[in-house]
């Protein structure tokens, strides 16, 4: 009966109701996702896991502005047919760098996790521009403005990793001041394939699953 | 403007949102279309970036759930606060400001994807200048809300507005968590969790946006209009109450579902998925307490092409609401995830639940607000039966291409080597998205029908104002 009661209370009052849909949609968050921000097991990297270089950066941010990551994901699932097609399955401690995660929820085309050192530079700037003289089938995208665009324009990198280093990412005054210089010549495409060159390195590499 | 409302409550806000919401369902559903198509012909997007699929997909979605899915929101909820309140908007000017200054961020939002201002992170992809917009806009419309309920003439609060009220309130919370970021540039920031970390506050974020938009919001509009269009009370009280708490509660959990076989710990993944099994109850529980109260108004749904819309919304409401649970099992999120089997369920979800029901509502209102008869009632019957044709074809081709996504690539033959290429298997879509395709047009078909219809009935409304009193409306437009 009392439950009734206090029930008959918050549906008379507007402030009560405000507070009792905070709180009880508050408690999953509270339980389940704080602990989650809390494991510092989330925030080890793996023995190869290291900071993005300037340019492999500039490619990541060139990755999430054309949208890459909706027809790819980034995560290999541990089954026997994820390793077989990808390569070892994806650990927490390679992500540690990765702002936003670009781990992806549908795969239109296949994961890229372990994309890196798969394929040439060549390969990768002859595919970007027109994926269909590589694949006849492919219905991915063409990039054909990456190679026109210069990659330092892409933003304003010195203020990219100085707002990165202020989240705990160990970047250098050496590794700021240098990078402008880094990106001087480079196209954007030179830039997107670093980057999907350094993909799913981070493992050592007698991991083999 | 809030002179030549309606005297007792304010109306024109209203009108207004559900012109801007069509408006966006249209738009927003032919770049649906368009990107169905790229996924066929890759070349239509001419070699021009912003006609990406990349950019373009993120275009769908976020039209959708902001422009059409938050304007139909608005609506239905000032309307249905001040009816439910027995009292005005509170704060009528700041609901207009609402109005106006949501669709202006939708518009430059759109755009900004367009230019690749992005997070990528699904449906809060939008960047930090216009996430803070949006949660002032949003407090806003909290402010009209709530104070419209405790200016309320009547003592209990009506279940719709809890619905509403929780819309309000966790998007709020969901929305400010998750889009903490430093900003770079003004079209760039970097947000403050990374890795999995990141995974699990973005899914936390993007199966509650899911749960307290698209499902709860429209729970809200449900426990309103369909009572009030059936003629009855709802078959419950009792249920809805619970149901509305249950809900509540467990949502909040279920959102790592989204992250099964990943590197996300897993007692979080198990938690999330007993939470989502649990969350089959409360679904259920609002489905069958809509059911039930229709059910005795069986005559007018016969009739009443508005009726039909919502009756069916809700068939399809539990259809995904069945769907979901199960493919939180990692058995089967094993085969579903990453294909097209959940772009069948979302839009099972959407075009059923959310588009249908929405449609019923506009049928419903657009006549009552401005005093006329519903221009067409054969074309409104046109449009169910196109809504109805175009969902369940887009829901048959994406579960064909899914479990077939899904199966083929897992497979291996028996010294464990796999028994097909990705290339083949994704060569092979091309005629579920074929079928979907035309599925999308045909959905888009009916929008687009409904949008000429609600036009014509409140044009007929304007001519009726400017000539003479008596003439009937029909006489007013042609004339
Ligand atoms: C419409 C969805 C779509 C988008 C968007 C997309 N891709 Fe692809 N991608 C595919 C498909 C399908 C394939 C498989 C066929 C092929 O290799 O062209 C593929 C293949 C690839 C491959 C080869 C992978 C392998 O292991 O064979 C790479 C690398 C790649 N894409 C990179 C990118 C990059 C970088 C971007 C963004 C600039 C991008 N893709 C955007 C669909 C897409
Ligand atoms: C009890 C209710 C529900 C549960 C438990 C549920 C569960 C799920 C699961 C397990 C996924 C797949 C995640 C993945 O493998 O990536 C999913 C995806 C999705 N569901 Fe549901 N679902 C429910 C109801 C709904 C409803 C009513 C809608 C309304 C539109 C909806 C919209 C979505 C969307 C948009 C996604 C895709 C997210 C993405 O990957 O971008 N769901 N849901
Ligand atoms: C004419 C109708 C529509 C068509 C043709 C259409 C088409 C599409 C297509 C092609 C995609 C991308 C799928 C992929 O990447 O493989 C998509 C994604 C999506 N659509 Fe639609 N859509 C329509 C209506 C809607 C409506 C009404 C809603 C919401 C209320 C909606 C919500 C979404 C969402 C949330 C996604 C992302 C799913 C995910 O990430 O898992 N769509 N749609």
């Amino acid at each position: 009966m009392s439950a009734l009661s206090l029930h008959k209370k918050i549906e008379e009052n507007t402030g009560l109701l405000i507070f009792g849909i905070l709180l009880v949609s508050s408690i999953g968050g509270l339980v389940q996702i704080l602990p989650v921000l809390n494991q510092q097991s989330l925030q080890i990297a793996t023995e190869n896991t290291r900071v993005y270089s300037a340019v492999e950066l500039t490619g990541r941010d060139i990755y999430i502005r054309e949208g890459c990551s909706v027809c790819h994901s980034q995560q290999v699932r541990p089954l026997i047919a994820e390793v077989e097609r990808y390569g070892p399955y994806s650990r927490a401690g390679e992500f540690v760098y990765d702002r936003p995660f670009l781990w992806g929820s549908k795969r239109t085309g296949p994961d890229l996790h372990r994309v890196g050192g798969k394929f040439s530079n060549d390969w990768h700037r002859v595919h970007l521009i027109d994926p269909r003289s590589v694949i006849a089938a492919s219905i991915m995208p063409a990039y054909p403005w990456l190679a026109k665009r210069e990659a330092s324009q892409v933003g304003n990198i010195t203020a990219k990793l100085s707002a990165l280093r202020i989240l705990g990412h160990p970047y250098s005054d050496e590794d700021i001041a240098a990078a402008d210089s880094e990106l001087e010549g480079l196209k954007e495409i030179d830039a997107l394939i670093a980057y999907l060159q350094m993909l799913g390195t981070g493992l050592s590499e007698d991991i083999s699953i | 403007m809030d002179e030549e409302d309606n005297n007792l409550y304010h109306d024109k806000v209203v009108i207004r949102l559900i012109q801007f919401s069509i408006i966006w369902a249209v738009l927003a559903m032919t770049v649906g279309v368009y990107i169905s198509a790229e996924l066929i012909w890759p070349s239509i997007d001419f070699g021009q970036f912003w006609l990406s699929f990349g950019r373009l997909r993120p275009l769908h979605t976020n039209g959708i759930i902001f422009g059409f899915a938050v304007s139909a929101l608005m609506a239905t909820g000032f309307y249905s606060v001040q009816r439910t309140s027995h009292a005005p908007l509170y704060a009528p000017r700041l609901a207009w400001f609402c109005c106006y200054a949501w669709q202006l961020t939708v518009l430059l939002g759109g755009l900004s994807l367009l230019a690749g201002w992005t997070t990528s992170k699904e449906y809060a992809e939008l960047e930090w200048p216009f996430d803070i917009v949006i949660a002032v806009v949003w407090v806003c419309f909290g402010i009209v809300f709530f104070g419209t309920i405790a200016n309320r003439k009547i003592k209990p609060i009506y279940i719709s507005n809890w619905f509403y009220g929780a819309l309000i309130i966790v998007i709020a919370m969901l929305h400010i968590v998750n889009s903490l970021a430093i900003p770079v540039t003004i079209g760039k920031s970097y947000s403050v969790y990374a890795g999995a970390q990141d995974a699990v506050v973005q899914w936390w974020y993007g199966h509650n946006a899911v749960g307290f938009l698209l499902t709860g919001g429209f729970l809200g509009m449900m426990y309103y209009f369909l009572p009030k269009h059936a003629g009855r009370p709802i078959w419950s009280y009792r249920l809805s109450v619970v149901a509305f708490w249950a809900f509540t509660y467990s949502y909040i959990w279920a959102g790592p579902h989204h992250l099964h076989y990943s590197a996300v710990p897993e007692w979080v993944l198990s938690l999330a998925m007993i939470m989502s099994v649990i969350l089959l109850a409360p679904s259920w529980a609002s489905m069958i307490n809509g059911i039930m109260t229709v059910s005795s108004a069986s005559e007018k749904l016969k009739t009443d092409p508005a009726l039909k819309f919502i009756v069916l919304s809700l068939a399809f409401y539990g259809l995904a609401t069945f769907e979901g649970p199960m493919m939180s099992f990692p058995s089967v999120n094993v085969v579903s995830h990453f294909t097209d089997w959940t772009i069948g369920h979302v839009h099972s979800g959407a075009l059923g639940w959310n588009a249908m029901i929405t449609y019923g509502t506009f049928y419903f209102m657009v006549p009552r607000l401005v005093g006329v008869e519903l221009y067409s009632l054969r074309l409104a019957n046109i449009h169910f039966w196109m809504a109805l044709a175009g969902t369940m074809l887009y829901i048959i081709a994406m579960w064909g291409a899914g479990v077939s996504q899904g199966l083929l690539w897992l497979s291996v033959d028996e010294i464990g080597e796999l028994s097909f290429s990705f290339k083949d298997i994704m060569s092979s879509m091309t005629p579920y998205y074929a079928l979907r395709l035309i599925a999308g047009i045909i959905f888009l078909g009916g929008t687009l029908l409904m949008g000429y219809n609600l036009f014509m009935t409140l044009a007929g409304k304007h001519a009726l104002k400017v000539y003479a009193p008596a003439v009937s409306p029909a006489f007013g437009v042609s004339s």
